[in-house]
Formats: structure tokens, sequence, C-alpha cells
């Protein structure tokens, strides 16, 4: 059979979310809405000490005097803050030493998404924390790590075992009334990781984390603290999937990540949250705040690779405080039918001979809606801050929009700043031109959008490039026009 | 091979093959002719089977069978290899990498493993030493930048790697100085052999000096008006494409 527009659309349509599939499992979840009382409560559940409940309360005061924002170019339902219940964890407690003691339900979820803890250990060099809904479940490489004075761990663990570490930094680079998602993250944060790298330490091997939402109805509330002293060098990978729901699920996280003097982090994301069926129904909600900061000589290099979720909005930012620091941000946007993504990076200069590379692609098919927004700005005190940016869009179809918002403020007349736009199409040639060789329609598009994001996959490491490339070609079958 | 029968096709509303018959067996070469606009892309698209062109009457068989149904991809997989005349671009796609999906893609439709690497290595060397390609443009994105010359002989690559039973070229020779028409004809006439064929489309006489057919068919207004051997372009090209219509018409 020979493709049409009209055909591909139909089968685009019927493309079922690959991972929707939901795991029955006993949980131990809050009654919905959002006090005090729940602060407290989940404050006492993770059994912290009185500062961490004392600065979650203070961050829900915050968010309370707070209104969402409207400034993104996304439209949907507000969420109903008292309709969400904010702590659910599996239930059967106890920390596993072993894979034998896990929940064997649990696995078999993970097996699905080809994360088979198994398979993991033995792949070479990752080291993987899982965070099922929102309790840690298993650590692995845990001892390798910490022969070199690695802490890698779940931060509510941090928080007992490391508060110097987490009272130091938390909400040192994103504040907790830096916006309204993050003040409600700051108060209600359920789980998520930390991680530490000495002086000097180059960790040995890729940090991952695979976040899941598994409870209807329970907003997942992620915060990451990622600490890279000075001189040291970490790449941490975060990859999620989730099972399809009706209700919108909403989702705020938090990441915060500290290079000090000379330490360089890389920072890779894939992310594949239920992005609604195809009327737009349903799908998560990620309202995520990511910043870093950069200290003398630093770098931050964030690359994501975004086809999930039916809302983003999202702009892992730097801000380069020490001189001769670099910021990069790497980002594939894709988006599918009712889909709307509002995504991009600051990039904030501040230090002398400061850097920053942005590379930004975004993908719309369907009815979807892909906004590029990004922030270069250049502090008067910036000497010879440079920045390039480079923001490519690709449309599949007539339904769907691109659009590019970026912003520029320079104060320093030393700056040096260059900015890039293209918009294409992937056209019936260039599809007919790779059937006649041989290569199927889906085939065919998933080649074209390789080939348009290759500059950003290139940049992730090896074993996640090659699920990205998967993920693109889930994100996209079947759609052009 | 290829038979075609009473062969109707429009795009849109409008008839642009009106009738045409043909026969191309293995081991020959067929070049078609005509003036522009009297169908000749038209024919390539439709054999390769492209959608916006509708066969309204008339069939193809391929091999026997009735190519109507029949996707490009799957036309391909059988054996149809059409040369393009305006080959598409597809950034960040480099040329190795598109036959490699290109060889792969087909083996897989056969039920065939991919090839191995080193074999496929080993055959790219090979091709593309053939056709006096340069390793740097082997990396390069596809077609993206490259000259008219550039991406005819990389039409040519990839019929060379693909090896299908039958190669539809189409107005190859545009945009090639003699040099690169010499190296591309070459190529097309190694790969010649008694259980393939080619059908050459031109405008011009100038490449079936280095590409010989068998037989040549003069194609005026969606139908072939004319066949005969080699010496039929030579009188073509003299007599112009004038010659041809004002005989129809008588």
């Amino acid at each position: 059979m020979a493709y049409t527009e009209e055909e591909l659309k139909k089968e685009l349509e019927t493309k079922e979310y690959e991972y929707g599939f939901y795991t029955d499992i006993e949980s131990d979840t809050f009654p919905k809405g959002l006090s005090e009382e729940i602060v407290i409560a989940i404050s006492k559940k993770k059994e912290e000490p009185e500062w961490m409940t004392q600065w979650r309360l203070e961050s829900f005061r915050y968010w309370k005097e707070m209104v969402e924002p409207e400034w993104a170019n996304i439209k949907y339902k507000k969420p109903d803050f008292q309709d969400i219940s904010y702590y659910s964890a599996p239930n059967k407690k106890p920390k596993y030493n072993s894979l034998d003691e896990v929940d064997p339900e649990l696995l078999e979820t993970f097996k699905k998404l080809g994360i088979s803890l198994d398979e993991q250990k033995k792949l070479a060099g990752v080291a993987v924390d899982i965070v099922m809904d929102s309790v840690s479940v298993t650590t692995t490489f845990k001892k390798t790590l910490a022969e070199k004075g690695i802490i890698f761990c779940s931060i509510s663990e941090a928080i007992k075992e490391h508060p110097e570490l987490v009272k130091k930094y938390i909400g040192s680079v994103v504040p907790q009334k830096d916006n309204f998602y993050a003040a409600l993250n700051s108060a209600v944060f359920s789980d998520g990781s930390f991680c530490y790298i000495p002086k000097g330490v180059r960790c040995p091997m890729e940090l991952s984390t695979y976040f899941r939402i598994n409870q209807a109805g329970t907003g997942q509330f992620e915060r990451t603290l990622v600490i890279a002293d000075k001189g040291s060098y970490v790449s941490y990978l975060e990859g999620c999937t989730a099972p399809s729901r009706d209700e919108n699920q909403l989702h705020a996280a938090v990441v915060e990540l500290i290079a000090l003097d000379d330490a360089e982090i890389k920072y890779s994301t894939v992310q594949n949250w239920f992005p609604g069926d195809k009327e737009g129904k349903g799908g998560v909600y990620n309202f995520v705040t990511k910043r870093g900061i950069c200290e003398k000589n630093a770098k931050i290099s964030w690359t994501q690779v975004e086809t999930g979720s039916a809302i983003t909005w999202k702009y892992p930012s730097c801000i380069l405080k020490g001189d001769n620091s670099i910021g990069e941000f790497y980002s594939i946007a894709v988006t599918n039918n009712h889909q709307q993504a509002d995504t991009g990076t600051k990039m904030v200069h501040l230090g002398k001979n400061t850097r920053s590379t942005i590379i930004s692609k975004g993908i719309s098919a369907g009815k979807s809606q892909n906004s590029y927004r990004g922030l270069v700005q250049v502090n008067s005190r910036a000497e010879n801050a440079r920045n390039f940016s480079q923001c490519d869009s690709l449309l599949m179809g007539n339904e769907c929009g691109a659009h590019t918002f970026p912003y520029i403020e320079a104060k320093n007349k030393t700056a040096q700043i260059e900015h890039e736009a293209t918009t294409s199409k992937i056209g019936e040639d260039q599809i007919f031109y790779c059937n006649q060789r041989g290569i199927d329609t889906e085939k065919a598009i998933a080649l074209i959008v390789n080939g348009f994001s290759r500059e950003v996959l290139n940049k992730l490491p090896m074993e996640f490039a090659v699920e990205a490339q998967k993920l693109l070609e889930i994100s996209l079958e079947g759609s052009v026009g | 091979m290829l038979k075609i029968n009473n062969l109707h096709a429009r795009v849109e509303e409008k008839e642009i093959l009106k009738g045409i018959n043909l026969e191309v067996n293995a081991g020959e070469v067929h070049a078609i002719m005509g003036p522009n606009g009297s169908g000749k892309s038209t024919l390539a698209s439709v054999i390769a089977g492209k959608e916006e062109f509708e066969v309204t009457r008339g069939k193809i068989l391929f091999e026997g069978e009735d190519l109507d149904d029949t996707a490009p991809e799957e036309r391909a997989h059988k054996g149809i290899f059409l040369s393009f005349q305006y080959p598409v671009e597809i950034p960040g796609v480099s040329v190795t990498n598109f036959i490699k999906t290109a060889i792969n893609e087909s083996r897989k439709a056969r039920g065939m493993e991919d090839m191995p690497a080193n074999q496929m290595l080993k055959k790219i060397r090979e091709k593309s030493e053939m056709l006096d390609i340069d390793r740097k443009f082997l990396s390069r994105s596809l077609n993206e930048g490259f000259s008219g010359g550039e991406k005819k002989r990389n039409e040519i690559f990839q019929l060379a790697m693909l090896e299908p039973k039958l190669a539809i070229l189409d107005e190859t020779d545009s945009g090639l100085d003699i040099d690169a028409l010499r190296i591309v004809a070459n190529g097309v006439n190694k790969l010649r052999n008694k259980d393939n064929a080619v059908v050459v489309i031109t405008h011009y006489q100038r490449l079936l000096e280095y590409i010989v057919p068998d037989f040549v068919h003069v194609l005026h207004d969606g139908k072939i008006v004319k066949s005969g051997g080699k010496e039929l372009a030579l009188e073509l090209e003299e007599k112009g494409y004038d010659w041809v219509k004002q005989e129809t018409v008588a």
C-alpha cells in the first residue's frame, strides 16, 4: 500500500503511547489537597529534620501568595491544586540490598520499560537510582562510587545523611520563591536525586536516574541537586516514561546544578511522558525549573530530548557567574497531536569571558505547537561575553506550529551575540526519494528527523543517544504532510 | 522484465500519459527521447510509483507482476531504481548513512540480515572508486550543497550500491560536464549485464554516445510515436523534434 497524506495522518492518530501500561502496586497515598498540615505530614513521613520542615513551610507560604504564570505560549486547563495528592510511595517500605528483595511486579514494570536492573548492573559504567513514584527503590554501584567519595543517593537520604551539603546548596540556584512551580516543589517535593562529586574527582561512570509517574492523580515533585566540587566532572542522565492516564498529571520538578571552580557538569535528559491521546486528552503537565550555576572556569552543559508530555514548560538555564565559565544548551523538542511545548534556555552572563552556546531543534507534527523561548543576558561587568544561538524548526503537515521567541539583553558593548534560525518542512519529495530507495515512510521520517537533530544527538552519551533515536522514531511514526 | 500496456496517467485533472506501450527485456538498454513536456519524467515517476500520478488505464507489469497497488518502496525492493532528475537534499544524513539504510531496508524486505559492516565498507570503497568519488564526499549530507554533477554522480553511486534489475535514468546527463558524463556513463556500462536492464531518459543524443541503446523510443504528447535502433537518436538530433511532431500529424 502506498501512503497518502490522509492515510499517514490516520495512522499517526491511531498510534498509541508505547509505554502506556500501569502497574498495580499497593500505595501509601495521602488524601488530596494542600495545606500546612499536609506539608508537615510529608516532612514527617520522610523523617526529615526540623530545618527541612521549616524550609518547606516557608516555601508553602510563598507559594500561597503566588499565581500561575501565563506568559508561555501554551493553552491548558489550570490544575486544581486542591485535587491532587501530594505524597505517594510504593508500599513495601524497606530498602533493598539486592534485586531479589524487590517487588516482582515492580521489576516487571522496569522490564517493560527495557531497563531491567539486571541488565543495567551489567551494563558498563551505569549506576541507576530508580525513582518509582516518589521513593527511591534501589541504588546500584553505590560502593564503587563511595570509594571515590562520590555521594549518589536519594535527596531524602541526603537530607538525613549529608544535611550540611543539602542545607548549603538547596535553593541556592533556584530560590524557593523563584516561580510558582518552584515554590510548590520546594514545599512538597517527594523525592529525587542527590549527587556530590568531591574536589578533583572525575566520576568514572554516567549517573542515571529513571523517573516514572505511576500513581493515578498523584502529582510528582522531584527535587534534584547535583554538586560538582572544584575541578571535578560528572555526566548525569535523566530519563523518563510514564503510563497513560485519563486525568492530567502534574509534574513540577526542580533541578539545581552547582559547578564550582573548574568543574564540569553534563546533564542529559530524555523525557517521554505520556503526551495525551490523539484528542489531546490526558497527558502529563510538565512544569520544570532547571538551572545551574557556574563558578570560575566551570562548565555546564544541558542536553535534552523532549518527546513526551501534553504540556512542556521548561528552560534549563545557566548562570555564568565565574570568569571564563561556559554554558551550553542542546535541545530536541518533538510535539505531535495536541502536544504543546514552550521550552528553551536562559544564559545569564555575569563573569568576564563567559561563553554560551544554544542549539535548539524543534519538530512539530499533528496539531501541536512548539515554541522556543530563550534569553541571552549579558551583564554590564561581563566583558567579552560571547553567545551563539541556533534555532531550527521542522514542520510536518499543515496544522502544527513552530514559534521562536529569542530575547537578547546586552548591557556590555564588548558582547558578541549571534542568533540563527531556520524553518523547514518534511516534503513529500523527500519521502518519495527515500521510498524509491526502498526505505518505507516511517523509516524515512526517522532518517530525516535524525538528520535534522544530529547536532544535538551527537551531544548525548552513547547509550542515551540510541534510546533517544528510538524515541524520536516512536514519537513521529507515520507523521508527514 | 518490464511490460507496459496502454498506460494512461494523469496528475490532478491533466492527462499526461496517453497510452504508452513498452517492453524492456533483461540485458537491454532502451532510450526514451522526446521534447520537453512530452511525458518522459512522468513515465519514470509512474513506473517508480509516485503518488501524485494517477494511473487511469493500462498496466505496468514487472517480471510478470502487476505493479498497481505496489508501494514505491516495494517496487524498489523488487529491483526498480530511479535516478532522479532533481535529487532532494536530506540535511544531516550522510551519503554513507543513507545508502546503508537503503541497502539494509531492501535486505530486510527480502528477509535478510543487515549487511555486515566490513562488507558494506568494502562495497562502498569499491563503488566510490569506480565512480571517482572522493572519501570526504561520502560523509557529506545527502545532496546538500552538491553541484549538479555531484548530485548525478551520487545517484549513480546509489545505483551501483543497490544493483537493481531495472535502472531508469531520468535526465542523468543534465548538469554534467563532459568528464563527469563519461565517468557516469562508464559506471552505468560497468554495471550492465545480461540480467539487468537500463532505461535512459534524455532530451539529447549526447549521453547515448556513451551508453549505447539497443532501442530508441520517441515520446510525444504522452505517446510513443516512433521506435527504432540507436540510429534513430542520431536522426532525431539532426532533424529535431519537429520532424517527429510533423510525422505524427501526417
